[in-house]
């Protein structure tokens, strides 16, 4: 067992090799093996999921030597921790179902298709547990290409502008973190370092003023990827132009990728011009998020209105990401996976229409609701969980991202993002309504058909996911949190950590603990008001342990704003 | 202790998968129906187990929570999914079991044979639940869950006739609206649990917790900030000034959701919140002031509305309106108690008042229907002369709007008459104490107007429906009779838990039950009045109290006397008095053209600045910039494909150019 994650990653490249050995008349077989294989594939996955320990350390690693270049060994390191494992878990877990939705979409080179599909799957999985950076840059850059051919080959009118577009943005950006690397590598070789691991640049402590070009350079290639404003206008495009399982692996995950190379990458590696650039950063974001629900709003073509809806709830990640502490963090973690499954649950609704009517002009459509029932329903709980209705699963991500927000130095941006709640209702309901509900007038929607078994066999895993997250998404927190306790600690910049400021403390803590019978909150992991003010350590313990009154907090609630912090809000 | 509680909200839940699932399987109608009231049947049982449990301890002991399982942790931040169990929780789980209970019942009779009975059962299960998870919720989390839960099944059962567009527009209306409160509600959260954590230590948002830890806030300040926040949220949910336009429009959803969620229950939301956490709103004297005046001026507004509207439906949203301001008055003058106590009459007789019309239109489209006619059965020009034909409900409909007007005896007097009692004689708005009880009272004379101006034109006088369908009227079966008779009899006595210390004193002492029963809730409050009391100093003239009291009794008076004179006596004076002032009818009729300004100054620009930011901004600017570079790079290109014509003179000449220049330079340095 100690090779399940390279088992996992390489899965589907077996699946591709017996695919060149299928002819390529034989569509079925195709189709059934390249199911077969996504969905065992998922299955091993699941062996990660079940061995995981929850801690904050990476696990099943494996590390071995791979291309030696001079003292300097780039290796085959991987591994999964509390951050990388649920997306891997997504990733396999849309895999199949992305198979499935295209069953009767693609006719065209299905054989090409189906080893688009696995190619792609085995590089988002690669990217998601490298610890090695060169492996990471290889995987980040081997995704391109099967989703360039998917827009490009399978996709609608438009294709090659929105594909070469995609393509070029993303390059842009991957050239410039290519530079940063290469500095980056030259960096770990002045300080003794002898291998590309993320691991050991994190103890670089690379100097602020050459950190913020570094940070840039790699926020600027991640930023693309999420996407954030002003960026994003590639969005639209390549999802409108792909085909639905290409819309559904873009949204679900590989912006995800830009998200999780800000966790992983950006910030860790430079907390320093992270913390710098905060405000920036948060700005983009929460105009992404009030800016594209806007532009949702008066969309004519669903899936664009999708794409846009993507753009806004990728901005209450970022928001999340850089508000520094553990509710930011779990929320923005936790959104990431909520907005896979319902923007990806998204995309294959609006694929359900799109194959039965050729069309996603939101006037073509009106009424659908009387004449497909088990559709609208599920349409219904899917925009409910897009919009973030408590009970399913949009509502505890963004809860804690804003939450998290708010405890920060960001409040008047998390203030700002707050309204999104209100627009998201506007633009998702009023599309529902214009699609779903009136009169059945349009006569060719009159002869439409229900969703097929196949069809349901879709939504089902992604509807119960919705359900399952949003009533109980403590096991999921629980396995990513000592990472994310971890992360935040890791973060806080060096510079931070040198003064303590000492309060008296209010007495009342100890009177509120006897008074509840039922769990105390857990430990204080925030950094509201000022981070410079916690200890380096971070406190994971219980109230009890810590000092009670906040640093930093004068008794009548006014927050002393030290010269550290580099953003204050104020 | 309290450990069946989980059943209360379990019950509906169930109830609402059974038929939300099978129900399309099911069909029959009575075992849909059966299943749905019989759920919330069981909730009203355990309920009153619950609060007989409650009423055995002793008053300081009230209180108890019962934890379900651990919901969200993360950091700093804790939320259970956890019960609440106290007189509060106990008297809203009473009234929306109960009344709930007993509009599921009228529904079967109602909404007999239509298409969608099934999935009207199962999201009226679901608001139930709902609306359990919102008044048991042991933290603001869970009851925002369950707020959100009621605002999303109003949605949905507002949009039943989803074929309408009207039907779809309010629902999406109503819920946009209701966001924009949550927007105020979860700033509230934030603000209140970063301020308590980063000042205090105490990372928390559970009720118990924050009450216990109230001494530590401030006054004024910062528990402004997050009172209005919260007060934000109130407006939405519970229809007040400026977001109270989406209520009247919910009218187009079935009358017994009407008198559920948007009479008796859900709207009251906001009242029960702030009652919730009266200890945040007491430390406020900038907030309450803001809620009396939004209270007061919900109240008189929305009553000038009713007395125009020709819709039956309509006038009593607005009455609700209207109504929903006197319990948000009583929350701003600090008389918390009373404003539960009118909560919980109103629950009454406007559920009764509800289902009356309900049966009045059921009556009226089963006529209309038989006759051709496509008049509206709703209008109450269409009306009159209907109390032969529809006696019991005539007895009951007439029972409520006695109460709802006032009228002294029945439960509305006692309820509304502590309200403007409080709101003159309350310590916390000096002269403003006038205007407020000013302002309720001329309200009381407009509600006893358009109450009897309804009853007068729908029961009184010449029917005005065509003979033909005249004869097709008729009185309702009895599972629709039943709780409309259950209903105004609580609407007639449900006041006597509640008199009023004057009157109690007067006819022997009895002392105001529901007031000592609630007050262990608003313990805290009471402490800080005390703390405060030098600062601040109410009225107590019990000689006044009883003058104000027969004053407003009057004005009610006054209000259906002058009813009955447009609309019985002399029934050619309202023709001429809206011939007289065409413009003032005009626009009491049109709502005072308050959605009009909003689509003016909200919708539209908003939709505009969509429209530019992706056809200006989107399109042009960012996409100009990325194809500008390509199209530059391409330009450049292909200028330097000038170059390379592929005829070697060409390139000779230009080598021999280079080294000419290369030499000149050397030879010249």
């Amino acid at each position: 067992m100690s090779n399940i994650l390279s088992l996992t990653t390489f899965l589907p490249l077996l699946g591709v090799l017996l695919l060149f050995f299928i002819p390529k008349e034989n569509k079925a077989v195709l189709r059934g093996l390249t199911l077969a294989v996504t969905l065992v594939t998922f299955i091993v996955s699941l062996l990660i999921l079940t061995g995981f320990k929850t801690n904050a350390e990476f696990q099943f690693v494996e590390n071995v030597p791979w291309i030696a270049a001079g003292p300097f060994v780039m290796r085959y390191n991987i591994g999964v921790d509390g951050i990388s494992l649920w997306l891997v878990i997504l990733t396999t877990f849309i895999m199949p179902i992305s198979v499935l939705s295209t069953w009767k979409a693609v006719e065209e080179k299905v054989k090409e298709y189906m080893i688009c599909l696995l190619i792609l799957e085995t590089s988002l999985i690669g990217a998601f547990i490298s610890i090695d950076m060169f492996l990471f840059y290889i995987y980040w850059e081997l995704m391109l290409i099967p989703m360039y051919f998917m827009i490009g080959i399978w996709g609608g009118k438009n294709r090659l502008y929105a594909t070469v577009k995609f393509f070029i943005y993303t390059m842009v950006g991957s050239l410039l973190m290519l530079v940063a690397f290469i500095y980056l590598y030259m960096l770990g070789t002045q300080a003794g370092v002898t291998d590309f691991s993320v691991l050991h640049f994190y103890n670089l402590k690379i100097d602020p003023a050459i950190q913020v070009w570094m940070f840039l350079a790699f926020a600027l290639a991640f930023a693309i990827k999420v996407p954030m404003f002003p960026l994003h206008t590639w969005l639209p495009d390549a999802h409108t132009e792909a085909p639905t399982a290409g819309s559904v692996i873009l949204a679900a995950i590989m912006l995800k990728m830009g998200t999780y190379g800000y966790v992983r990458f950006a910030m860790p590696l430079f907390p320093e011009a992270a913390h710098r650039f905060a405000p920036l950063l948060a700005t983009l974001a929460v105009i992404g998020i009030i800016y594209a629900a806007l532009v949702a709003m008066v969309q004519e073509d669903v899936k664009k209105l999708v794409a846009y809806s993507s753009v806004a709830h990728l901005g209450f990640v970022m928001l999340g990401l850089f508000a520094f502490n553990v509710n930011g963090m779990t929320g923005s973690m936790l959104q990431m996976l909520n907005h896979g499954i319902s923007t990806g649950a998204l995309f294959l609704i609006v694929g359900f229409i799109y194959e039965r009517r050729h069309t996603r002009l939101i006037t073509d459509f009106g009424g659908l609701a009387k004449q497909m029932p088990i559709f609208a329903t599920m349409f219904l709980i899917v925009t409910l969980s897009s919009i973030g209705v408590p009970g399913t699963n949009g509502f505890a991500g963004e809860f804690l991202v804003l939450l998290g927000g708010y405890e920060s130095e960001l409040r008047w941006w998390t203030v700002v993002a707050t309204s999104g709640v209100i627009f998201a209702a506007v633009y998702m309901l009023w599309m529902f309504q214009r699609v779903m509900f009136g009169e059945l007038t349009n006569p060719k929607n009159q002869s439409l058909l229900d969703l097929d078994a196949r069809e349901i066999a879709i939504m089902i895993p992604l509807i119960v996911l919705i359900f399952v997250m949003g009533v109980y998404p403590n096991p999921f927190i629980e396995k990513m949190d000592p990472a994310i306790k971890k992360l935040v600690a890791q973060i806080r910049p060096a510079s931070m950590d040198v003064k303590k400021i000492d309060t008296t403390s209010p007495a009342a803590h100890g009177a509120i603990q006897s008074q509840s019978g039922l769990q105390a909150p857990a430990g204080y992991q925030g950094m509201s008001g000022m981070p410079g003010a916690e200890q380096p350590a971070g406190h994971s313990g219980t109230n009890g342990q810590m000092p009670a009154g906040h640093p930093g907090m004068s008794q009548d609630g006014q927050t002393s704003e030290p010269a550290i912090n580099p953003h204050e809000s104020k | 202790m309290f450990d069946n509680v989980w059943l209360i909200p379990i019950l509906p839940l169930i109830g609402f998968l059974i038929n939300g699932l099978l129900g399309k399987k099911i069909k029959n109608e009575t075992v849909i129906g059966g299943i749905a009231a019989g759920a919330v049947l069981g909730s009203f049982v355990v309920s009153c187990m619950t609060i007989l449990k409650l009423l055995s301890l002793p008053s300081t002991e009230r209180v108890a929570e019962v934890k379900i399982f651990s919901w969200i942790t993360s950091g700093t931040f804790n939320a259970d999914v956890a019960f609440l169990i106290d007189p509060l929780s106990c008297i809203m789980i009473m009234i929306v079991s109960g009344v709930g209970f007993l509009i599921h019942l009228y529904s079967i009779g109602y909404m007999h044979g239509e298409e969608g009975f099934y999935r009207y059962f199962a999201y009226l299960n679901l608001f139930t639940f709902s609306m359990f998870l919102l008044v048991l919720g042991n933290n603001l989390l869970l009851m925002f869950v369950g707020w959100e839960g009621v605002g999303l099944c109003s949605y949905l059962l507002i949009g039943y006739y989803f074929h309408k567009k009207s039907a779809g527009d309010a629902g999406k209306k109503a819920f946009v609206m209701n966001r924009v409160g949550d927007f105020g509600f979860l700033l509230g959260l934030f603000t209140l649990f970063w301020y308590m954590g980063s000042t205090h230590n105490i990372w928390t948002i559970r009720f118990t917790e924050m009450a216990a830890s109230s001494h530590l806030l401030p006054t004024g300040g910062i528990v402004t900030v997050i009172t209005l926040c919260f007060f934000l949220g109130a407006t939405g949910k519970s229809a007040q000034i400026p977001l109270y336009t989406w209520l009247p429009d919910a009218m187009e959803g079935p009358t017994p959701v009407s008198a559920l969620i948007h009479a008796a229950t859900m709207v009251t939301a906001g009242v029960y919140m702030i009652a919730r956490m009266n200890y945040l709103f007491i430390r406020s004297p900038e907030t309450l002031t803001v809620i009396a005046v939004i209270g007061a001026c919900t109240a008189l507004f929305a009553a000038t509305i009713g007395t125009a509207q020709n819709d039956i439906k309509r006038v009593l949203a607005y009455s609700t309106v209207s109504q929903l301001g006197y319990m948000f008055l009583a929350m701003g003058v600090g008389a918390f108690g009373a404003g539960i106590f009118h909560l919980m009459t109103h629950a009454f007789f406007k559920a009764c008042l509800f289902l009356g019309s309900g049966a009045v239109i059921h009556s009226m489209h089963g006529a209309l229907h038989h006759a051709h006619s496509h008049d509206d059965a709703q209008d109450m020009r269409n009306m009159g002369g209907l109390k032969s034909k529809m006696p019991l409900t005539f007895a009951t409909f007439l029972l409520a709007t006695i109460a709802i007007a006032g009228i002294p005896g029945f439960s509305g007097f006692f309820s509304k008459d502590e309200i403007l009692w409080q709101a003159f004689s309350n310590p916390h708005h000096g002269n403003l104490n006038l205007l407020l009880w000013g302002m309720g009272a001329v309200a009381a004379g407009l509600t006893a107007f358009y109450m009897f101006r309804l009853v007068f034109m729908t029961f009184f006088g010449e029917c005005r429906i065509t003979p033909k369908a005249k004869d097709h009227l008729h009185e309702s079966p009895m599972v629709i009779v039943f709780p409309l008779i259950v209903l105004a009899g609580l609407s007639v006595v449900g006041g006597y838990i509640g008199i009023p210390k004057v009157i109690g004193e007067v006819v022997g002492g009895i002392p105001n039950y529901f007031e000592h029963y609630l007050s262990p809730v608003f313990k805290y409050s009471e402490e800080y009045m005390a703390e405060h009391a030098s600062a601040h100093a109410g009225v107590h003239n019990v000689a006044l109290e009883w003058g104000l009291m027969g004053t407003s009794v009057l004005i009610a008076l006054i209000g259906i006397t002058i009813a009955y004179t447009l609309y019985v006596a002399n029934t050619g004076i309202p023709a001429r008095f809206t011939a007289a002032f065409p413009a003032l009818h005009r626009a009491v009729y049109n709502k005072w053209y308050i959605d009009e300004l909003y689509d003016f100054i909200i919708v539209n620009p908003c939709k505009a600045f969509g429209q530019f930011l992706w056809k200006g901004f989107d399109v042009v600017i960012v996409d100009g910039a990325v194809n500008g570079v390509a199209n530059t790079v391409m330009a450049f290109s292909g200028l330097f494909r000038l170059m390379q014509t592929g005829l070697l003179s060409n390139y000779a000449w230009s080598m021999a150019f280079g080294v000419v220049v290369m030499l000149s330079y050397f030879i010249l340095k």
